[in-house]
Parts: structure tokens; C-alpha cells; sequence
């Protein structure tokens, strides 16, 4: 109960085309996170989900039955979608009290008072809140409303909930408290979720699947350590992680069902098994893409290393980012602990070829997974 | 990102859809109300206003050689090029560009100069000061026109006035005429500027001066290149609204002008439309329309292009007082020594006139008496056959009609303030709500006294089911309620926008119908926006004299039509009386606003 499937959704503002042919299917019971920079579509969509906005194209169907038709000019009402919303700035009403902000919905639908009450002071329990039934909004502190607008969702059963960046306005140790709360009432209800944000940390630790937006186009759609260990794109890539990712021009050719690489990091040959469908024939300019803690470093050299030298390194505690030059290109490097280098100091560059990807330059499509 | 929407082809089904969500969906009917509402109220009582002056009407007919009814020029020839037309038009309209230009040559600086002084100085008393100054502007104009009179009238008006009784001859043409009216305007008008001025400077961030003092420039630089320039777009909306109030004015003109024949655009107008050619009097109100407006786009234009800067705020601390020096002590004495005889000496000597048998014969206690105000017509002196006004059936009754015109239309105002206010936020960007804000803007560039007449001309004929409302209490309302529109809608703009949209989707989302989301959420939000709104318009109402004017009926007269009348028929006590209770009335509303709904004074009109 509470499958989503969005087909060749279109959303333009003027002529501003925001939403680009959008196909996402949400099953049951996920936690599917939209995540993409600002501006990309992310609150547009959970908009037409719930039915606040209405698409030019498309359909979307909910357990199946269709809640839009574009081409019929069919839009379901909000209220009747069965479904909940956080907004970003919580709205809850200034004029209510946080008893009533949530019963709010209840009272629309006409349940009996003690059921009310009991679902309110349950929705209240559950976000630890039940103390602060007769507050107004203004009385309470950014986390408490925080809480006060999830308990106003829940309350009402309902079975997708949607969550516009929630945490944003919280401070970064909230936030993390939050966190935990979203994914531990994610597993007690089991309701489906769909949750906006441009945090990738959020989205990494809390989701089920992961929705990547740019530019108003869907990139991709993916379990959160497949978004990171295989990003679809250049861009993708680029997103996903932080320190970024290292990118290595270099030349690939792709012939009698193997893809051979060639860069600064020394040369690769890789079986058709770790090959994707978008890689094209012959020769080919690519881009590699490292994760900066893939990188082993030594400080002696060794079987297999590639020289390199230290251009500055950050210690931080509990991780050092250490940048060097290899050749002509710039890499970033992250060691456990606390490790210190001198500035120029000689280092060895050790690489499993199985650990990174390799991209298209011109396509800029993933070509060669990591494994 | 950019594209455009596909069209798609239309099938039935389609169809039903998109007719169900419009006449579903309750919005859509209340924006075709206010569609109808404004239509009918604003854009089709000017269109038959135009048309009035192009047809012949009955009383015409025979002198320009046509059948009623038909097409015409006789009335804007008669009204640009005929023999009279220099005593109709051509003079009125010189008298009128001569008042406005010197009333805003003076109450334009005076009041910018005030604002900075009050604002920006450390003028001594500042606080007490401020409020003072403010004091004027909730006096209606033609009251204190009431007051000039009571200090100045000389032996043509009937009862000479305070400064004959002392023995001082006053001249004509100062006690009556452009002077006098001059001098009455820019003690009322004066606020404008000086409200205008006074918000502009205490919103600019006074880092942005502090920042020209680092650079290294003196006061005076400061003043010159960074505050002036900022305010500068409020000094000329102050300028550009007080030309098109004094080009509309009635009252003050008509008070001070006709006892010497001294006619304005306003005053000739109402004399047309009263006993004279009324196709010319229209005429004349679309000519002062006319006018207004282009002062109206003018203003839009100048600060449309310099708002940008003129709202650059922020925190807006004033830190950077401008010494005065030596000059502190005699500028304060010199403000307050103003506003004594500019307005509280009239007003004193307004109600002490009011206690008199004779005016200006002293106030000895042969003279005072409380006749003006309780007196019984047994006891009335020579020449008086009214009683005092608290015994007088037309003071009850003009008393009645005030409060009841105010309360009624204020209401009503307010209502469709909000209304407006709602479906133009609601509609922003799209094509009704940038319609209905610029229907609901138009009575505002019609000077009031044409406002009367364009309802006059519109309503004083039956037109279909709705019978000639000329006489009625039902067109005094009317009539004051559409002129508010735009300054009521402005103040439920304001209120709605407060209200955000998310409030009402989060509610659309718990499943609540339009009409619950009306009634539970915005409307228990509005509360507070709609009453302070109310009461602020409510004073407006109380306080107009020049809208209404055309419209009096003996059944219908309010108080400040009334105490004109009584002016105009040389009884001054009792006008003066009149005036006085018409004050009162309204420094207790200001109070009321003030206290019980936290309205902000300087916000309201007139
Ligand atoms: N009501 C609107 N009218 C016009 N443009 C809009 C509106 N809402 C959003 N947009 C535009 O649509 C794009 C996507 O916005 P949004 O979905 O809010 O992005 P995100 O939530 O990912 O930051 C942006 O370019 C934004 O400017
Ligand atoms: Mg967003």
C-alpha cells in the first residue's frame, strides 16, 4: 500500500522548463530521498506528487489507480491522495495550538472526538512532544516544531508521507538527533517516504533508494552505496561525496571484449564483465574517476607505485586530506588519523584498477564499474 | 531550461475535466465575483460617464439643434471653445493649478524638512513634537477651513471673526480667496510629505551614511550625496499626491472661494452638475480624472524606476543624529510656536466661538453662551431659527447618518478589502490578479469630488433591474465604499500576504475544502490585519466631506455636510459646534485604532 509510479512527467513554469519527462517509481514502503542542488525540480515533483501542483505531461498513478492524467486535464485533489507533507518552513498554524494543528485533519475527516484524541496524543508520544499538546507554535523552540509538523503528518495514517528538506532550518546537532527519529519511525510504521533534500549525508544515511535530480532531469536512481560507489554520470560523480571525487583524463580503447585505460596512474586492461552498455566501440577519450580514500599512499616506493609529490596536506583529526601532483594532474588524498607531510615531499601512489570507475568524455556516461 | 508547454489535443474527456475544475473549484467563483463587482463599480460608471458627454441630453437639445439622445461635441466645445468658456473652464482651471502649485511649493519642503528634523536631527522634544505634528493631519480639511473662517472672516461673511472683533480690518483676499485656501491646504497637506518622508528616512540603514563618513565625507557631503538622494523619491511622491488631492479638493475651496465668486475646477464643477448643464459637468469630473491620473502614472514612473534603492533598508538603526548646535533651541521654539497659531490657536478659537451670541464681539459673559448647543428655538437670539444643536432634528439626524454611513460602509470596505486582497495574492502572476489590482487601483486616481459625480451621473438613472438610487442612503454608502476600495484592497494585500500560501496547502493536503481552509485558516489569521484596516478606513469615512458632497440629500446629509451648510448659511457658532463634535468623533475612533487595535494613524488617507 503505497506504490508511486510517475510516467513522462513535464513541468514548465512559463517557459521555464523545470521538470524534464520525469519516469520514477516509488514502491512500497521505501525511502526514497530526491536529492539534487538547489533548484533542480526536487520540491516541484513532491509538489505534483501531492497534488499542489499540476503537471503539462504525464501520468501518476498511486496502488495503481490513476491520480493524474495530463492528457485528460485529471488531477486528484490533494486531500484525497491519502498521502502527507512536511513543508520546509514546517507551516504549521500560527493560530492553533499544537493539539489542534495536528487533530486539524482528523476533525476534516469527521472521527469521533476519543479517537481523535487518541490519535493526536499517539502522534505526539511518538515524536516525544505529548507535553507541549496546549502550545502554540510560536512557544516552541525550531526542533519542537520541527516535531510538532512530523506529528501533524503521521497522525493521520496516511500512507506516503512527503518531507521537504524537514532538517534544514534545524542546527547541525539536531539535525543528526533528527535523523535517527526519521529512520527509526521509517521502520516502525513501514510507511512509504518520500524525503527532498541537498544534503547528500541525509540522503546517504536515512534512504532506501536515492533519486539524483540536475537540471530538472532524473540522473538516476539508486540504492545509496551503488549512488556511490557507481555513479551514472560525470556529474553524478561530481555530486555524490565529499571530499570529491579525483578525475584523470585519459585514453581507452575498447576492442575484442576488453577495455583497455590509459593515464598518468599507469595502464589497465578490464574483462567485458566490468563494462557497461554505454561504453562506445574503438577508441575513446575518458575520464577516471577515484574516491580520494581509494588511494593507498607510501612513503617509500613500492611494487606497483606511481610517484607523486606532496603539494599541501590538511590534518583534521580524525582524517588527513593530502593533495599531491602526479604527473600533470592534481589528486586528493584521505588517510585515517593524523598524518603530517612536508610540503614537496616525494610519495607513492598505489591503485586498485577494481576500485574506480571510468567515464565517456564525450557522453559522459559511466563505462567501467567499480566493484 | 527553458521551453514551452505542449498544446494538447482536446477530447472529451479532456474537456469535462477542465470545465469540472473550474466550476469545482469555489476560487474561481469568488474571483468572478470580484471581477463583476469592479467591472460594474469602476470601469463601467467611467465609460458612461465618457459616453454622457458625447449624448444630448433634453435640456440641450434644442440649443445645439439636435434629438436627444444623439451623438455630440456641444459639451466639450462649450466646455474649450465658446464664449463662456473662459469663465467656465479656462479661469477655474488657473485657479486650481495656481492653488495646487503653491500649495505644494510650501507644504512639500515644510513637511520633507519636518521628517528630517524629526527623524534624523536632535532637535530637543523630538518625541512630543512628532506626535504633535501628526495632530493636524486628523482634522479634516474643511474643519479647519472652519477654523480660518473663525480667526479671519470679515464682515461679508455675515459675523466677523476673531481678529475683526479685536478691531483689526481683514482684507478679502485674505480672509477669502486663493490665499486663504492656499494657506488652509498646506497646513493639511503638509503630512503627506511629512509621513512619507519620515518612513523613507527612518528605513534607511544608517550604515549607509555611517559608510560615507569612513570614506571620509563631512555631514553636509553626507546629507547632500546619500540621504538626499534616497529620499528623494519620497519627497516627489509626497509632491505628486499632494497636486492631485488639491486639484480634487471641494471642501476647502468651495468653504474659502464662493463667498467671493472665486471659483476652482472643483467648485465650478459642482455648480454644473447641481444647477447647471450637467453633461459639462461631467465633462469637466473626466477632465480632473484625467489629470489626476497622469500625476498618479507620473509618481508610478519616477519611483517605479528609483525604488529599487529607495527600499534598501535593513536594520535601519538611526545612530547618525545630525547635530544642530546653536540652531537646536530656536527651531524647537520655532516648531512649537507653529503649530500653536497654525492649528491649536484656530481650533481654540473655534470652539470658543462656538460659546459666543455674536462672533467677534469678545468674550465677555454677555456673550458666551451655551445656546449654540442646547438652546431651545424659544430662547433663540435675532436672525437665528435653529435650535442648539444637541436639540436640532437635523443634527440627530445628519449625527445618525455619520455613524451609520461610517460603520456600514467601513465594514463593507474592510470586506471587500480582504476580498480583493486574497484573490489578488492568491492570482499573483496570473492574468485576474494583476486585472482586479489594477481595477481595484483606479478610484484612486479620481479626485474625489469627480468620484461623486461619475457615481452621480451613473446611478442617478435607472438602468435595468437596479432603480435610480439618486436621494438614497444606499448610493452614499456605495459611493464611499468603491472610492476606499483601492486603500481598504491594499490593506488586505498586505494581511494576505502575511498568510503564507503553505499554511492553506498544508491544510489542502489534510483534505480541508476551500471553504474550510477560508474559514479556519485564513480568516481567524486575518483577524487582526482586517479590524486595524477597518478602523483606519472607518476614519477616512468619518473625516469626508468632498466624495459625498454631490450626493447630499436633506434625508441623507452627514455631520461635515451639515456644518458646511450652516457655514455657507452664515451660522458659524453652530457650524463651528458641528466641527467640533465631528473632531471629537474622530480623535476618539484615532484612539480606538490606536489602542485597542494597534492601527498605524500614519497609514490611513485623507
Ligand atoms: N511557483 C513557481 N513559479 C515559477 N517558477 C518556479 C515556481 N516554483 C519553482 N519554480 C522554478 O522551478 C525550478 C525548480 O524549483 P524547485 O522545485 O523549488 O527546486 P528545488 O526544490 O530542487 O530547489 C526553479 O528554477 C524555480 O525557480
Ligand atoms: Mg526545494
Amino acid at each position: 500500500m503505497g506504490r508511486i509510479e510517475l510516467k513522462n512527467i513535464d513541468k514548465f513554469y512559463g517557459n521555464n522548463h523545470v521538470l524534464k519527462n520525469l519516469n520514477l517509481t516509488i514502491e512500497d514502503g521505501d525511502f526514497m530521498t530526491l536529492l539534487g542542488p538547489s533548484g533542480c525540480g526536487k520540491t516541484t515533483t513532491l509538489r505534483i506528487i501531492s497534488g499542489l501542483e499540476k503537471p503539462q505531461n504525464g501520468t501518476m498513478t498511486m496502488d495503481g489507480k490513476e491520480v493524474i492524467n495530463a492528457n485528460d486535464a485529471f488531477f486528484l485533489e490533494p486531500g484525497k491522495r491519502e498521502l502527507n507533507l512536511v513543508f520546509q518552513s514546517y507551516a504549521l498554524w500560527p493560530h492553533m495550538t499544537v493539539f489542534d494543528n495536528v487533530a486539524f485533519g482528523l476533525k476534516i475527516k469527521k472521527m469521533k472526538k476519543e479517537q481523535i484524541k487518541m490519535q493526536v496524543m499517539d502522534a505526539l508520544e511518538k515524536m516525544r512532544i505529548a507535553q507541549y499538546a496546549d502550545r502554540y507554535p510560536s512557544e516552541l523552540s525550531g526542533g519542537q516544531q520541527q516535531r510538532v509538523a512530523m506529528a501533524r503528518a503521521i497522525a493521520g495514517h496516511s500512507k506516503i508521507l512527503l518531507l521537504d528538506e524537514p532538517l534544514s532550518n534545524l542546527d547541525a546537532k539536531l539535525r543528526i538527533d533528527m535523523r535517527a527519529e526519521l529512520k527509526r519511525l521509517h521502520n516502525e510504521m513501514g510507511t512509504t517516504i518520500i524525503y527532498v533534500t541537498h544534503d547528500q549525508i541525509e540522503a546517504m544515511t536515512m534512504s532506501t533508494k536515492i533519486a539524483l535530480f540536475s537540471a530538472g532531469e532524473l540522473i538516476q536512481v539508486a540504492k545509496p552505496l551503488d549512488l556511490y560507489t557507481n555513479p551514472a554520470t560525470l556529474m553524478a560523480a561530481d555530486f555524490i561525496g565529499n571530499p570529491r571525487i579525483n578525475f584523470i583524463n585519459g585514453k581507452a580503447k575498447y576492442e575484442g571484449g576488453e577495455m583497455k585505460v590509459a593515464c598518468s596512474l599507469g595502464n589497465f586492461t578490464f574483462p567485458k564483465k566490468d563494462v557497461t552498455e554505454a561504453a562506445p566501440a574503438g577508441e575513446f577519450d575518458c575520464v577516471i574517476g577515484i574516491r580520494p580514500e581509494q588511494i593507498e599512499m607510501h612513503r617509500e616506493a613500492g611494487e606497483g607505485m606511481v610517484e607523486a609529490k606532496v603539494y599541501a596536506d590538511q590534518p583534521a583529526g580524525s582524517e588527513t586530506l593530502i593533495t599531491v601532483v602526479c604527473s600533470e594532474d592534481e589528486l586528493l588524498v584521505k588517510q585515517i588519523g593524523i598524518q603530517m607531510y612536508t610540503m614537496n615531499q616525494p610519495v607513492y601512489l598505489k591503485i586498485d584498477p577494481d576500485k574506480f570507475n571510468v567515464y565517456d568524455a564525450k557522453s559522459e556516461k559511466l563505462v567501467k564499474f567499480a566493484v | 531550461m527553458s521551453g514551452k508547454a505542449p498544446k494538447k489535443p482536446m477530447t472529451a474527456k479532456r474537456l469535462k475535466n477542465l470545465v469540472l475544475s473550474v466550476v469545482t473549484n469555489p476560487f474561481n467563483l469568488i474571483v468572478l465575483i470580484s471581477l463583476v463587482m469592479l467591472i460594474c463599480l469602476v470601469a463601467v460608471p467611467l465609460v458612461s460617464v465618457l459616453k454622457t458627454t458625447f449624448t444630448l441630453a433634453r435640456a440641450e437639445a434644442r440649443r445645439a439643434g439636435g434629438q436627444v439622445g444623439d451623438f455630440t461635441l456641444y459639451y466639450w466645445k462649450y466646455l474649450f471653445a465658446s464664449k463662456l468658456s473662459m469663465a467656465t473652464f479656462w479661469r477655474p482651471l488657473s485657479h486650481s493649478l495656481l492653488i495646487s502649485f503653491f500649495t505644494c511649493l510650501i507644504a512639500v519642503p515644510f513637511g520633507s524638512i519636518m521628517a528630517w528634523l524629526m527623524v534624523r536631527s536632535d532637535l530637543p522634544g523630538k518625541s512630543v513634537l512628532s506626535l504633535l505634528i501628526i495632530v493636524p493631519y486628523m482634522i479634516p480639511s474643511w474643519c479647519k477651513s472652519m477654523a480660518w473662517l473663525s480667526v479671519f472672516r470679515n464682515a461679508r461673511g455675515g459675523s466677523p471673526g476673531f481678529l475683526e472683533g479685536l478691531g483689526i480690518a481683514v482684507p478679502d483676499w485674505l480672509a477669502y480667496g486663493p490665499v486663504a485656501i492656499i494657506m488652509v491646504m498646506v497646513l493639511h497637506y503638509y503630512a503627506y510629505s511629512y509621513i512619507m518622508v519620515s518612513g523613507t528616512l527612518q528605513s534607511i540603514n544608517s550604515e549607509l551614511e555611517e559608510m560615507g563618513e569612513i570614506q571620509g565625507a563631512n555631514k553636509l557631503q553626507i546629507i547632500r550625496s546619500i540621504t538626499l538622494p534616497l529620499v528623494l523619491p519620497a519627497v516627489l511622491s509626497g509632491l505628486i499626491m499632494t497636486l492631485s488631492k488639491t486639484l480634487g479638493a471641494y471642501g476647502v475651496p468651495a468653504n474659502l472661494g464662493l463667498r467671493i465668486g472665486y471659483y476652482t475646477l472643483s467648485t465650478r464643477m459642482y455648480d454644473a452638475l447641481g444647477a447647471g448643464t450637467k453633461g459639462i459637468g461631467y465633462a469637466m469630473a473626466l477632465l480632473m480624472v484625467f489629470m489626476a491620473s497622469g500625476c498618479i502614472f507620473a509618481n508610478k514612473i519616477i519611483t517605479g524606476t528609483r525604488k529599487s534603492y529607495a527600499t534598501i533598508g535593513g536594520k535601519g538603526g538611526h545612530s547618525n543624529v545630525l547635530h544642530l548646535g546653536k540652531a537646536k533651541y530656536p527651531l524647537m521654539i520655532f516648531l512649537i510656536v507653529f503649530l500653536i497659531v497654525a492649528l491649536f490657536v484656530p481650533m481654540m478659537i473655534l470652539v470658543l466661538e462656538s460659546f459666543q451670541v455674536s462672533t467677534g464681539a469678545g468674550y465677555g459673559l454677555d456673550n458666551l453662551t451655551l445656546y449654540n448647543w442646547i438652546g431651545d428655538l424659544s430662547e433663540a437670539p435675532k436672525n437665528v431659527n435653529f435650535p442648539g444643536i444637541f436639540k436640532n432634528p437635523d443634527f440627530t439626524k445628519a449625527l445618525w447618518n455619520t455613524v451609520r454611513l461610517t460603520v456600514i460602509a467601513s465594514i463593507i470596505t474592510a470586506f471587500c478589502g480582504q476580498f480583493f486582497g486574497y484573490v489578488s495574492t492568491r492570482g499573483r502572476g496570473k492574468w485576474y490578479g494583476s486585472l482586479i489590482e489594477q481595477l481595484v487601483f483606479v478610484p484612486y486616481l479620481i479626485p474625489s469630488i469627480a468620484f461623486g459625480a461619475i457615481f452621480l451621473g451613473m446611478f442617478s438613472v435607472k438602468h435595468g433591474p437596479i432603480p435610480s438610487l439618486y436621494g438614497t442612503f444606499a448610493l452614499v454608502v456605495l459611493v464611499s465604499v468603491v472610492k476606499h476600495f483601492p486603500f481598504a484592497s491594499r490593506s488586505g494585500m498586505a494581511n494576505m500576504m502575511q498568510i503564507s500560501t503553505e499554511l492553506e496547502e498544508a491544510a489542502d493536503v489534510a483534505g480541508a475544502s476551500f471553504w474550510q481552509r477560508i474559514f479556519r485558516i485564513v480568516l481567524p489569521l486575518s483577524k487582526n490585519g482586517f479590524l486595524s484596516g477597518m478602523m483606519l478606513v472607518f476614519i477616512t469615512i468619518a473625516k469626508e466631506l468632498d466624495v459625498i458632497a454631490l450626493l447630499m440629500t436633506p434625508s441623507t446629509r452627514t455631520l461635515s455636510y451639515l456644518a458646511f451648510v450652516y457655514s455657507a448659511d452664515a451660522l458659524p457658532q453652530m457650524a463651528d459646534a458641528i466641527s467640533i463634535v465631528m473632531v471629537v468623533f474622530i480623535m476618539l475612533s484615532y484612539l480606538i485604532a490606536n489602542k485597542v487595535f494597534h492601527a498605524d494613524i500614519s497609514k490611513s488617507m485623507g
